[in-house]
Formats: structure tokens, sequence, C-alpha cells
């Protein structure tokens, strides 16, 4: 199941331009009276894996559909692979992998004839760096749908159409992927197969990835950075565990004394237990201690943006990964 | 690689691949016969009757005026509802995402749509050649101007169903505004009577449009001049339906990739989910 089943060459040499493989600066959007993106700024290094967070309506899908040309933004500055995605040409384009957040298209086609099909648009593209498309036989068993091959699409599940999907968007090896809530509807197992399929396409070739998700774990799991988008603005940036250790409530110890139970969160965790041992010593059983997880740190972050003190959560979260 | 020849091969691979996905689709391919079949039964009451001071069979009358009616119908109809569908499910989107996908995709739509008029044309003449007198003698000499007719017919047609396709944004209603006047049209473009048996007024609202054109052309090709009596003016009028068909194909051809173009931009995944979540509704 190895991704550079034709060769491709390896990471070093697929990366052709030095600078950041996305770069927005003050990037707005408007429909009408409404303020969807409100100054938003991104940076992407190649070979990054960014994770865009966020409560629904929070901007993400606009975000990811602007830098993919989709969109025309109201202001702002947004470079991705060197161009501006509003004018980005065809063979722009080709260097680009898309997976939106719904697609019902060829649902009376078959499964194999649609993805060669779509592969074969990629052929004038190819370089010797990234040969293009990739082997659509390889591809289909990397995303597991083998067995599908002569299915029509519409009689796949959710699950396996969402595999089908990003198939698509990586069949041309693109250079930067975009995935909008890839993961909806996967099972346990083809969500950690996908896990490890966006791992290799970052470490073997060098893939950009930008993805939205739901999930905090699969965050957690996939992301170099972490993006947290409220209302239009990023509000949080940083790695899983520095999100964590900044936002939130520190950590939640958890102890037995007496037959009892207790649950206290603290915000330093390590002086709480030192503290706690000293007064009650052998007394103390079971302890447990846990560090706010990203988990914390988003909701956190959600309920204060939702219990309308967004201003200040915003204004609390600003330091976080400066 | 050559490019061009690339975008070519591939528009036509795309048109091939929706052709025979429509071949296995059960649903499309009723739709197709039952049309096909109301025709031919229709036309069957007619034959073995002449029209009326000549020796031309009835149905034989008839059945060009039934291969304009579906081309228009295939050309217009057919092309608005796909395009406002496939606006509706991602397929447009998906094009947008491929390198030249735009382009692979609208030459596909028309090989799909030219693949779609010839194959209804074919059902309906093949029967036609053994059931109806006079057909096939009257196909032996005129078939290239038939051919002829059905291609300016058709690219007079398809741009128009892109424009249609690219106006309404539900394919339901396409369908409703679509269809209802283009069979409104069909019934005073001379296709079940002679247009001359029309009040004037009328006759000239069904030379504007394009089925009367096509069903004129389709006839000259088939019908010996002994059916001239019913056409106005007592002519074939080459001219003036390549005139007419010509004026309708330019001025689709120049609004069509505007629109498309247009509406290709607008869409965004963020449409094609609210429109899915919106057909869940309806069902």
């Amino acid at each position: 199941m190895a991704l550079t089943d034709d060769g491709a060459a390896p990471v070093a040499a697929a990366l052709t331009n030095a600078g950041p493989a996305i770069e927005a600066r003050g990037l707005r959007m408007r429909y009408g009276d409404d303020d969807v993106l409100k100054d938003v700024d991104l940076t992407a290094a190649p070979g990054e894996v960014i994770v865009l967070l966020g409560p629904n309506g929070a901007g993400k899908t606009t975000t990811i559909e602007i830098l993919e040309g989709f969109r025309m933004r109201s202001a702002g500055e947004v470079s991705v692979l060197g161009a501006d995605p509003a004018v980005g040409g065809e063979s722009w384009r080709a260097r680009l992998g898309v997976v939106l957040q719904s697609w019902r298209d060829h649902g009376n086609w078959r499964v194999r004839e649609m993805l060669a099909h779509f592969a074969a648009h990629y052929a004038p593209f190819s370089t010797a760096d990234r040969p293009r498309p990739r082997d659509v036989d390889a591809l289909l068993e990397t995303v597991g749908l083998s067995g599908h091959a002569r299915a029509k699409v519409s009689s796949l599940s959710g699950g396996e159409r969402r595999r089908l999907d990003v198939a698509v968007g990586i069949v041309g090896r693109p250079e930067l992927l975009f995935l909008d809530e890839p993961t909806a509807g996967f099972d346990p197992l083809a969500r950690r197969d996908f896990h490890d399929l966006v791992h290799r396409l970052a470490d073997e070739e060098g893939t950009t990835v930008l993805l939205t998700t739901h999930d905090l774990d699969e965050a957690e799991k996939l992301a170099d950075r972490i993006l947290i988008l409220a209302d239009g603005r990023i509000v949080a940036e940083g790695s899983a565990e520095e999100l964590a250790r900044r936002v939130g409530t520190g950590s939640e110890v958890r102890w037995t004394q007496d037959g009892q139970r207790f649950v206290h969160a603290a915000p330093d965790g390590t002086a709480f237990v030192r503290e706690l041992l000293e007064q009650h010593g052998d007394a103390v059983t079971g302890l447990e201690v846990q560090r706010a997880s990203l988990e914390d740190a988003y909701m956190e972050m959600v309920a204060r943006h939702e219990s309308g003190r967004t201003a200040e959560a915003a204004a609390a979260l600003e330091g976080i990964g400066r | 690689m050559n490019r061009t020849a690339h975008l070519l091969r591939q528009g036509w691979a795309s048109g091939g691949l929706a052709l025979m996905a429509s071949l296995r689709s059960v649903q499309e391919m009723l739709g197709t016969v039952a049309f096909v079949a109301a025709f031919c039964v229709g036309l069957s009451f007619m034959r073995g009757r002449a029209v009326e001071g000549t020796s031309v069979d009835a149905a034989t009358a008839a059945l060009p005026g039934v291969l304009g009616l579906s081309v228009v119908f295939t050309g217009v109809v057919a092309t608005a509802m796909v395009l406002a569908t496939e606006r509706e499910d991602g397929t447009l989107l998906r094009a947008k995402a491929l390198p030249d996908g735009i382009t692979v995709y609208l030459i596909g739509k028309i090989v799909y749509a030219a693949a779609l008029v010839l194959t209804t044309v074919a059902l309906l003449v093949l029967p036609g050649l053994f059931l109806f007198d006079g057909l096939a003698a009257g196909l032996a000499r005129g078939w290239p101007l038939l051919l002829g007719v059905l291609l300016l017919g058709m690219v007079a047609t398809i741009p128009f169903g892109a424009v249609l396709g690219s106006l309404f944004d539900n394919p339901r209603l396409v369908n409703a505004v679509g269809a209802v006047p283009i069979f409104a049209l069909t019934g005073i473009s001379g296709i079940f009577f002679p247009i001359t048996a029309l009040p004037e007024w009328l006759q000239w609202i069904a030379q504007a449009f394009p089925v009367y054109w096509v069903g004129l052309g389709l006839r000259s090709a088939v019908l010996p001049d002994s059916m001239l009596s019913a056409e106005i003016g007592e002519s074939w009028r080459h001219l003036e339906t390549m005139g007419a068909l010509g004026a309708w194909a330019v001025l689709g051809l120049v609004l069509a990739p505007w629109l498309l173009r247009r509406t290709a931009r607008r869409v965004s995944g963020a449409n094609v989910e609210k429109a899915r979540q919106k057909a869940m509704q309806r069902v």
C-alpha cells in the first residue's frame, strides 16, 4: 500500500518553490452585511499538516474555498503555491487536491471508471518530480475500494463514498491538499487508515495538507499546527499540546481518600499533588493526574464564545502561539 | 503530450462514459424507450392513409416532425435538466476542481447530447423504414440533408439548453418551465398537422423558434415535393431554414459559454451542501 507506487521522487526533490505553500494576510469575506471572515492570517509551510477547528459557521469552509479558488474574497492578500487562487490557471489547479464537504456527483458511473477518468485529467501536467496521475488500481487499494472497482458510485456507503472522494483528491499527486471534513461517516478502522494516509502524504511526498474537522482526537493526531477559528477570526494557534497547556483548566486530579473518590481541577497539577500528599500522605490512594486535553481547551474556547463573551475570549487567546 | 488533443479525447471519453452510464440506468432508458414507443405507436395509427391530395403515407409525412421534436426536446430540455441537476449534485464543482475540468465537462456534454439525439432519431427511423411507406425511398435520396439538418438543429438547441440550465437553480423548475413551452410550441409548429392550417399570427410565432425549422428541414429531406402544398409559400425554404437555425446557433453559442462560466464561478461546496439538505427535505 505504498504511496510511492510508481517511483515518485523523495520529499526534498518534490518541492520546487521554497516559499510557503499558503500565505494569507488580512483575509476578509463579507456576504451582504455579514462579515464571515474578519482579518484571517494563515501561513502553511511546505509539507506541513494544518488542521482548522471551529464551531459550525465559524468560517472554516469559506476559508478553504477561498484558498481553493472556488470563492472570491472580499479583501486581503492570498498566495497559494505562489499564485493568487482567484486567477490560478489550469497548471496551478493541477498541483492542488480538493476534497469538499459534500459530493454526490457521477452516481451512475462505476467507481474505477470515474477515478480513471479524473486521473487522466492530470496526465498533461506530469513532471519528473511528480509523475501524474497516480496508478489508479494502487490508489483504489490504498483507500480500500479495490473490491468496489466495478460498483456503481451511488451504491457506495457514506464512508466509502468519502474514501472515493479522498482518492480523487490525491489522484493527481497534489503538492497541496485541501480536505473539508474528510472523515465524516468513516468507521474507526477507515479513520485510522485515513490518518496513516495523511501522514504518508506529508512525510513521503512532502504534501502540504489543510483540513477541517469536528473530531478533536483527529486534530490532535494529524496536526503539526492547529488553528481555532471562531466567528470569522483565528482565536488560537499552536500544536495540540501548546493549546492544551495555555487554555483550559490546567489539570484534573483524582484520588481516593477514606474510601471516597475526589475530583479536583487545579491550575497547577504538580503543586496541588505535592500539597495533597504533604497533608494527607498515605491516606491518598489511586492518584490520577490528567493534563487538560485539546478537547478541554476547545470546549473552554467555544463555551466562552457561545456565552457571548466573544471579544473577551478572543483577547484572552490572542497570546497563544505567538 | 498535445494538450488540445488530450482535451478532446478526455471530453469524448467523458461523453461516452456518461452515455454508457445512462444506458445502464433503467430509469433513464425507460424514459427514452417510452418516448420513442409512444411516437412509434402514434405514427402507426396514421399509417396506411395517404395525405389528402397526395400519395404520401400520413405516418411518413409526420415522422420528420417527430424527429424535429425529439431533437429540440433533447437539445433544450434534457441539456437544461442535466446542467441544473449537475450543478446541484456537485458534478460541475468536481469539474472545477480538476485541471481543464470545465472544458472537458462541456465537450463531454455536447458529445452526450449529440449521442442522445442520434440514438433517439435512429430508434424512430429504423422501425419506420419497414413500417412506413415511402420513408426508405425518401431517405435514400435525402439522408445527407437529414444529417445536416439534425446537426444544425443540435447546434441551435444544445447551447440554449445550457442557457436555460444555468438560469434556473432548481432542476424540477427547469422541467416545468422548459418542457411546457416546448410542448406548446410543438403544437403550433406543423408537427402533427400542417402549419398552414393555423391562423397567420400563430404561424409567425412558430417561425420564430427552432422547432418549426428543424421539422421543415427534416421534411424537406424525407418527403417528395408533392407535399409542398402544406408548407408556407409552398417551398422548402432551405435558405430560410439555415438562416433561422444559424441565428439561434450563434445566439446560443455566444450566450452559453458566458453564462456557464458565470454559473461555474458561483457554485461552491456550501451551495452543494445546502442543495443536498434541501433535496433530502423534499424526499
